[in-house]
Parts: structure tokens; sequence; C-alpha cells
């Protein structure tokens, strides 16, 4: 059995005027360890799919299984990660990383130290007393990894995580991520719109066609691209070709919309 | 280079002195403005260009300020109405956040209560001043009761809306790691509108003195508002004019505290 398995979800958001429903029959499964990511035009409801898997909206219809379990226990195993970075800035760098610990009641010696370490193994060193105001965007973007990692969830949920970065510190981080989560072997769901992030980080990218929301095509990635970190990913010779395939489909998705 | 760098420390100094000079202005024209007031004010006075018995003079208010200090008058009535107007504001804002916080708690609530606020933030409150009067007895209570009335259902409808304001996605950041209704409140929704509840606190000192300046006319034996209700019924206007001005300058210097305290809370 699948590590997350999304089985027949559909979700209609209801306002005065309209019924909207922005995903329809999306199953899909995840295996431990496995990197996926959701690519598609904005509105093809790849956020609303990451919200619902993360628990924070409950599906018009369908079921999400984690590890076999159904959602609503696994509240703390689940880590997101949003487009900012959303550290607090009324509390320092210390305090933001270990809210979730302590929301959790897991907040001992044990695990606040942990999370410090993985700070330094950030290249953070010595701000945990700063406010986030006083950090640049790329660190405060690690911080927030650092905070959303902190509580040792099982699976991994990225919201466009590095669209507000320049993009030098945005290809900077893409390397970093992936290595911190290979190194802890966590399972992980990249939301992005771009295709060149999407090819480099994972280890299979599904493309959504818009309006209803659904899953148009996967894409797996090859094994000499997959074992690349995602800055090498992105210069080795099979990547313009991938990106083209992917670059063509989604040309035709906008297409077929007019 | 050092020329050049010479060249642009020159240029500050020049740039500073400049500041020095307009704010030399400004402090000149300012200190004017008030002579000139109270002189002029004091001369026509004594000309009879205006009625003494009516508009009083500075001479005559500051005797009266020097009597009525020395035997320890002015002083106990500033102190009662200064009671009444901090506790009246603090009051008004506290509740007013408290109320915030049950409409932000519960949406339901704050839809059903949602007209009735309209209501009773258009109704002029110091008119209940009778009511409360009867009901509260004469005194303390019912004047600090005034103080807090006048502000407390604007703090809450601004609050309210502050807490309504706050980026849903810091919240979206909380729920992910399980954060009860409570907990969102405590970590996000709080800390994030304490500087509108700081500048709330600014408003209501002004509204409180308000409240409780009309609740002495009302009712009190004691304090700046019966000093000056008393004046007004004895024909006595410099009595008037020194409760206003020490009114003047206490409620300045209260919002300058506020003003310190949100400087201090809020360290930007």
């Amino acid at each position: 059995m699948s590590f997350l398995a999304i089985k027949d979800v559909h979700h209609t958001y209801f306002t005065k005027v309209s019924a909207t429903t922005a995903l329809s029959e999306i199953t899909l499964q995840v295996e431990e360890g496995e990197f996926v990511s959701f690519l598609g035009p904005s509105g093809c409801g790849k956020s609303t799919l990451l919200s619902i898997i993360a628990g924070l909206i409950k599906p018009t219809q369908g079921s999400i299984l984690l590890e076999n379990k159904p959602l609503s226990g696994a509240k703390n195993q689940i880590g997101y990660m949003l487009q900012q970075d959303y550290l607090f800035p009324w509390k320092t760098i210390e305090e933001n990383i270990l809210l979730g610990l302590k929301l959790s009641k897991q907040l001992n010696d044990e695990t606040k130290n942990a999370a410090l370490d993985l700070l330094k193994q950030m290249g953070l060193n010595g701000i945990e007393k700063q406010l986030p105001k006083q950090l640049s965007g790329g660190m405060r973007q690690r911080a927030a990894l650092v905070r959303t990692l902190a509580t040792e969830p099982k699976l991994l949920m990225l919201d466009e995580p590095f669209s507000a970065l320049d993009y030098q510190t945005k290809l900077k981080l893409e390397d970093l991520v992936s290595n911190t989560l290979d190194a802890f072997g966590k399972t992980a769901i990249l939301v992005t719109h771009d295709i060149g992030e999407a090819i480099a980080m994972s280890d299979r990218v599904i493309l959504f066609s818009p309006s209803p929301g659904s899953i148009h095509k996967v894409f797996p990635m090859p094994d000499e691209l997959r074992s690349l970190s995602p800055f090498k990913a992105r210069n080795h010779e099979r990547f313009s070709s991938i990106f083209q395939t992917i670059w063509k489909e989604l040309e035709s998705l906008e297409s077929g919309k007019e | 280079m050092s020329q050049g760098k010479n060249n642009v420390n020159l240029l500050h100094k020049y740039y500073l002195h400049s500041l020095t000079i307009e704010k030399r202005w400004v402090r000149f024209y300012q200190v004017v403005i008030f002579l000139v007031f109270f002189t002029g004010w004091e001369f026509s006075s004594q000309q009879r260009w205006i009625d003494p018995l009516l508009f009083s003079s500075p001479s005559k208010i500051w005797n009266l300020f020097l009597e009525k200090f020395q035997d320890g008058s002015l002083l106990s009535n500033l102190g009662v109405t200064l009671t009444e107007t901090v506790f009246g504001f603090i009051l008004g804002t506290v509740l007013g956040t408290i109320l915030a916080a049950l409409l932000w708690w519960s949406p339901m609530l704050s839809k059903i209560i949602d007209p009735y606020l309209v209501i009773l933030n258009a109704m002029p409150k110091v008119a209940l001043g009778p009511i409360l009067i009867v009901a509260l007895g004469p005194g303390y209570p019912s004047i600090i009761a005034m103080g807090a009335i006048i502000s407390v259902i604007i703090t809450t409808i601004v609050v309210y809306t502050s807490f309504k304001e706050v980026d849903p996605n810091y919240l979206k950041v909380l729920q992910t790691f399980g954060a009860n209704r409570f907990q969102c409140f405590k970590e996000a929704i709080l800390p994030a509108s304490f500087p509108t509840i700081i500048s709330t606190l600014k408003v209501n000192v002004g509204l409180s003195w308000v409240g409780v300046i009309v609740g002495e006319f009302l009712v009190s034996s004691r304090g700046l508002g019966y000093l000056i209700i008393y004046g007004f019924q004895v024909f006595n206007f410099t009595l008037v004019f020194l409760s206003l001005l020490v009114i003047a300058v206490v409620a300045t210097i209260m919002y300058q505290l506020v003003e310190l305290l949100e400087r201090k809370l809020i360290k930007e």
C-alpha cells in the first residue's frame, strides 16, 4: 500500500452566485521518500489539493489516506510551507522555529536542540535572537523551512515556496531543500508553475489541467536527473528535451481552453 | 578621493545646520503665537475690549490658580477627575478588546450583533448619563462608567476589524501545526492587532475625558467638571477657564504618556 493515497477526490467551492468545481476525480499515490511536483496553469486547483491533503479543507467527496489511516488524526505529520515565509514578525527566529513544537506540546530540551541544530545546518548561525525583518528573503525562507521540519513531519507540502525569491536565491534554496529532504528521507509534494523547478527537483511531475482541475498527465523523471541536485539537473543534457515536452503539453492545455 | 569625501562631509554639515535653523524658526513662531494669544487676551481684558466678567484674563486665572493650588482644592479635584479618566479609558479599551475577541471567536455572534453595534455606535453615549447615575448612584462608579461607555463600542468595532484583517496565512501556518482556535488567537490574532489596540488607547484617552467631564457636569460634587459647572452657576468664569486650561494641559500629558507607551511596546 502507498504512503499517501488520494482516492477519487472532488472539491467544489460554493458562493452565493455560483458553485465552482475546483477538483474532479483526483486519484493519486505517493510513495515514501518520493518527491512529487504538481504543475499547471493558475486556477487548476493544485493549491486546493495541497490544502486538502494537509487537512485544512475537507473535500466535498473522496478520501485521503496517509499510511493507510484517514487524515484526521494525522495533523502533525504534515508540514506546510507557503509562498512567503510567514514568520511571525513579533517573534524572534528561535520562537518562530519552536512554534510548531510548542503548539503540539512536543517542546523539550531534546527537540529544541534538534531544531537549533537544524538552523545551524541551514547556514543560519547566531541569528536566533533576531527578528525576521532583520533577515534577507532567502534566510527567512530557510528559517521557515526549519520551522516546518522541526516537528518532524512525515510529509512535506511546498506551496510555491520559492516564487517570491530572486532567481539566484531560488536556485540555491532548491539545492538546499532537495539535499535536506534527501538526508531526512522525507516525502514531499511541491506545487509550482515553474516547469524547470518541477523537473529539477522531483521524481515525478504531475501536470494538472484547469476547470475543473484534474490530472492531465504524469511525467516520471529519468533516473539520471533524479540522482542529481536541482542545480546540476538544470544543466543536464536531457533537461531541455523534457522541458520542451512538458512545455508543449502545457501549451496544448492553454489552446484547448480557448 | 579624500577631497570628495571632505566635500560630502561639509555638505552634510550644511544640511544638518539648515535643519537646526528650520527647527528653531518653528519653535520661535510657536512661542510667538502663545505669547500673542495670552498677552492679547490680558491686554484686551484690561482695556475692556472684551468683557472681563465673561472672558476673565490670564492674570486673574493665574492668581486663582495659585490660590487654589495653595489651599489644595485644585489638586484634589484634579486627582478625582484624573482617576476617573484613567479607569474609564482603561476599562473602555479592555472591555472593547474582550468584546472584539468574543465576536472574532463566534462569527455567528458577530453576524447577529452587527446591527446593534451600529446603533450603539451611532447613539450619543452621553445621553445615557442620567440612566447611569440612577442605576449606579451618583459618585465614582457612574462617572467611570461614562468614561468607559463612550469608548467601548468604537474600540470593539476598530479592534474587531483589525482581528479580521490579520493575514489568514498566519492562521494557516498555525493550523498545519494543529493549533486550536484559542492558540490561533493567542499566537497570531492578538499580537498582530497590538498596534491597533494601542492606537485606540490614544483615541480613548480623549474620549474618556469627554465622558468623565460630562459625567461630573451631571452629578459630581468634586472634580474639574464640577468646578466648571460650579463656576458657570456662580458666574465665576475665571474658575471655568482655570479648569479648562488644567484639563488641556493634563490631557496633553496623558496623551504623550500613551504615545511613549506605544513606542516602548512596539519597538519598530
